[in-house]
C-alpha cells in the first residue's frame, strides 16, 4: 500500500511537470500569435472554431497540429533513415526532460508524507539541466546531417557553433549564483533566495547577481535558437538544418523551440527570480518587513508558491516573447562576436567580482 | 556608431519598452472592448467579411443593365460600350424591339468579368444611361472562366447599391459553384 502510494506520488510528480511543459509548449504557439498581434497593433488569428465558440482562437493550435499530423510525411531519398527519424524526437525528448529538476513549490506535507514539489530531485539538479539543454543540440546536428541536404548541414553547423558559444556562457555566468547560494540543487537556490536583504528586499537572484542576470538572460535566448539568434533556422530567408522535415516533424522542431523557451524561462525564474519563493511568504504565512504577520495554512502557502512560480514563468516567456519580437536577427559573425567577445569575458569578469566580494564579506572562510 | 548604439543593452531596452507600450496600449483596448466599449479600439484591422470599410458613392463595382418600367433593359443595342471597350469584353447581339418607338434592344448582352478592366467606359459611352457599375458588389468570384460570363439575364436582375455604398440585391453565386462543407 505506502509502495503504491509512493509510486503515485512519483508518477504525479512528473505528469505534473510534464503536461506543464507539454500543455504551456502547446499554448506559447498561441501566445506567440496573439502577442505578436496585439504589439504590431493587430488582432491575431481568430478564426478557428467549434459550435461556433472562438475563444480568442484558441483553437489554433489544434487546428495547426491537426494540419500537421494530416500532411505527407516526406523523407529525401539519399537521408540517412534512421537518424533522420530520430532527430526531431532527441530535439524534443530533450527540451522536455530538463525541466525535470526545476522545483516549482517547496515540500508538501499531506497525511504524514513529505513530498518535495519537483520532477526529480537531484544534488546537481543545475548540471543536469545543463547537460538536457546542451543534449538538445544533438538533435538538430542530427537533423541537419541526416538530411542529406548542404544547406541543412550548414545550418546545423550553424546551431552547433551558436549552441557552444552559448552554452559557453550561460555556464559561467550561472557560476556566480552558485557561488552566491553555495549549491548545485536548485531547490537549494530557490529556498536561499528566500532570505532577506537589509530585513526588506528579498535575496534573489536579481538582486545579488544583476550582470549574470542579462548575461544569462542573452546566453539563454541564444540556447533557444529563436530570434535575434535564429541564424540556425532562419523561418524564411536563410536555409536552416529542417529544409528537408515537413508535417509534424518539423512541428515537432518548432515545438523543442518551444519547449526550450519555457526550460529557460523556468530556469531563470529559479536561479534569479527566487522560483516560488513569495516576498515575506515563510513556511507559516507572511511575515511582513513591518512587523505584520498573516498566518496561513500549509496548503494555502503551498498553492501560493506554485502559483508564484507558475505567474513568473509566464512573466518571463512574455518577456521572452516581446525580445523575439521586437529585435531583428543577428548576422552569424555578429552573434558568435556577442558569444566570445561579449558574454563570455563578461560573465568571467562577474565571476571575479563575486568571488572579491564574498571573499570580502564571508572572510574567507567560506 | 555612437558608445551608448554599440552597447547594444539600452538600445534593446528602449525599443523593448516601445514594443511593451503598444501591447499594453492595445491590450488594454481589447479588454474594454470586450466589457462593452464600442468605441475602444485594440487594433487597426477590420475584419473583413463582416466588417468593411465604407465605399465612395463613385466606386466602380459590377455592372448591371438598367430596366424599363415593364422590365425590358433599357439598352438599344447601339455597341457604343462593346466598341469603346479596351478589354473587349462585351458581346452584345440585337435584335428588333417590339415597341416601333425604341427599334433595337439586345438579344444577348453578356459581360466577361474575367476580361473586364473595370474603367467605365461603357457606362461613360452609354448614349441612354443603360449600365451602370453603382450594384456595390465587389465578390464575384467563379471556381471556372465560363462562371465569370455574366448574361443579360444576370446584369438587368441586380439592382443600385443603398445610401451607405452597400448592395442591396444578393451577390450572385457563381453558377458553377462546387458544394461546400457545411
Amino acid at each position: 500500500m505506502s509502495t503504491l502510494a509512493d509510486l503515485g506520488i512519483a508518477v504525479g510528480r512528473v505528469a505534473f511537470v510534464m503536461l506543464f511543459v507539454l500543455n504551456a509548449g502547446g499554448l506559447l504557439t498561441w501566445v506567440e500569435r496573439k502577442q505578436s498581434a496585439i504589439m504590431q497593433d493587430r488582432i491575431g488569428a481568430n478564426r478557428a472554431r467549434i459550435f461556433g465558440l472562438r475563444l480568442f482562437g484558441l483553437f489554433h493550435p489544434l487546428a495547426d497540429a491537426l494540419k500537421m499530423l494530416a500532411k505527407e510525411d516526406f523523407r529525401p531519398a539519399r537521408a540517412d533513415r534512421f537518424l533522420y527519424e530520430l532527430a526531431p524526437f532527441v530535439s524534443v525528448f530533450f527540451a522536455l526532460v530538463a525541466f525535470a529538476a526545476i522545483p516549482f513549490g517547496d515540500t508538501l506535507r499531506v497525511g504524514g508524507r513529505e513530498i518535495p514539489l519537483q520532477a526529480v530531485t537531484l544534488d546537481v539538479g543545475l548540471l543536469y539541466v545543463f547537460a538536457m539543454l546542451s543534449l538538445g543540440v544533438y538533435g538538430v546536428m542530427i537533423a541537419g546531417w541526416a538530411s542529406a541536404n548542404n544547406y541543412a548541414l550548414l545550418g546545423g553547423q550553424r546551431a552547433a557553433a551558436l549552441m557552444i558559444s552559448a552554452e559557453i556562457a550561460i555556464g559561467a555566468s550561472i557560476m556566480g549564483v552558485v557561488m552566491v547560494y553555495g549549491s548545485l540543487d536548485l531547490q537549494d537556490i530557490v529556498r536561499a533566495q528566500g532570505a532577506l536583504l537589509a530585513g526588506w528586499i528579498p535575496r534573489w537572484g536579481l538582486v545579488t547577481q544583476p550582470l549574470a542576470f542579462v548575461l544569462f538572460l542573452t546566453a539563454g535566448i541564444a540556447a533557444t535558437r529563436r530570434i535575434p539568434f535564429d541564424t540556425p533556422e532562419g523561418e524564411s530567408e536563410i536555409i536552416g538544418y529542417f529544409v528537408e522535415y515537413s508535417g509534424m516533424k518539423f512541428g515537432m522542431f518548432a515545438m523543442a523551440d518551444f519547449l526550450e523557451t519555457v526550460v529557460i524561462a523556468g530556469l531563470t525564474t529559479s536561479l534569479f527570480l527566487g522560483g516560488w519563493q513569495v516576498p515575506w511568504l515563510a513556511a507559516d504565512g507572511f511575515r511582513f518587513p513591518w512587523g505584520a504577520t498573516l498566518p496561513l495554512p500549509h496548503l494555502a502557502v503551498v498553492a501560493l508558491q506554485v502559483g508564484a512560480f507558475t505567474t513568473k514563468v509566464a512573466v518571463m516567456i512574455f518577456l521572452l516573447m516581446l525580445i523575439r519580437w521586437t529585435l531583428p536577427r543577428f548576422r552569424y559573425d555578429q552573434a558568435m562576436r556577442l558569444g566570445w567577445l561579449g558574454l563570455f569575458p563578461l560573465s568571467m569578469l562577474n565571476l571575479a567580482v563575486t568571488g572579491l566580494v564574498l571573499l570580502a564579506v564571508r572572510g574567507g572562510a567560506a | 556608431m555612437r558608445l551608448r548604439q554599440r552597447f547594444y543593452l539600452v538600445e534593446v531596452v528602449a525599443g523593448l519598452a516601445l514594443t511593451a507600450r503598444h501591447f499594453f496600449r492595445n491590450m488594454a483596448g481589447h479588454v474594454a472592448r470586450a466589457l462593452g466599449r464600442r468605441d475602444a479600439r485594440g487594433a487597426v484591422t477590420i475584419q473583413y467579411p463582416e466588417e468593411r470599410r465604407p465605399y465612395a458613392p463613385r466606386l466602380r463595382s459590377l455592372h448591371r443593365l438598367v430596366r424599363r418600367e415593364d422590365g425590358s433593359p433599357r439598352c438599344v443595342a447601339c455597341m457604343m460600350c462593346e466598341t469603346v471597350c479596351p478589354a473587349r469584353c462585351i458581346y452584345i447581339v440585337a435584335t428588333e424591339h417590339p415597341n416601333p418607338d425604341i427599334e433595337k434592344m439586345p438579344a444577348r448582352f453578356d459581360i466577361d468579368l474575367g476580361k473586364c478592366v473595370f474603367c467605365g467606359y461603357c457606362v461613360e459611352v452609354c448614349p441612354e444611361d443603360a449600365i451602370r457599375m453603382d450594384t456595390g458588389i465587389l465578390e464575384f468570384a467563379a471556381y471556372s472562366r465560363a462562371g465569370m460570363i455574366y448574361t443579360l439575364e444576370d446584369l438587368l436582375a441586380l439592382e443600385p447599391a443603398g445610401p451607405d455604398g452597400r448592395p442591396t440585391s444578393p451577390v450572385p453565386l457563381p453558377a458553377d459553384r462546387k458544394p461546400r462543407w457545411p
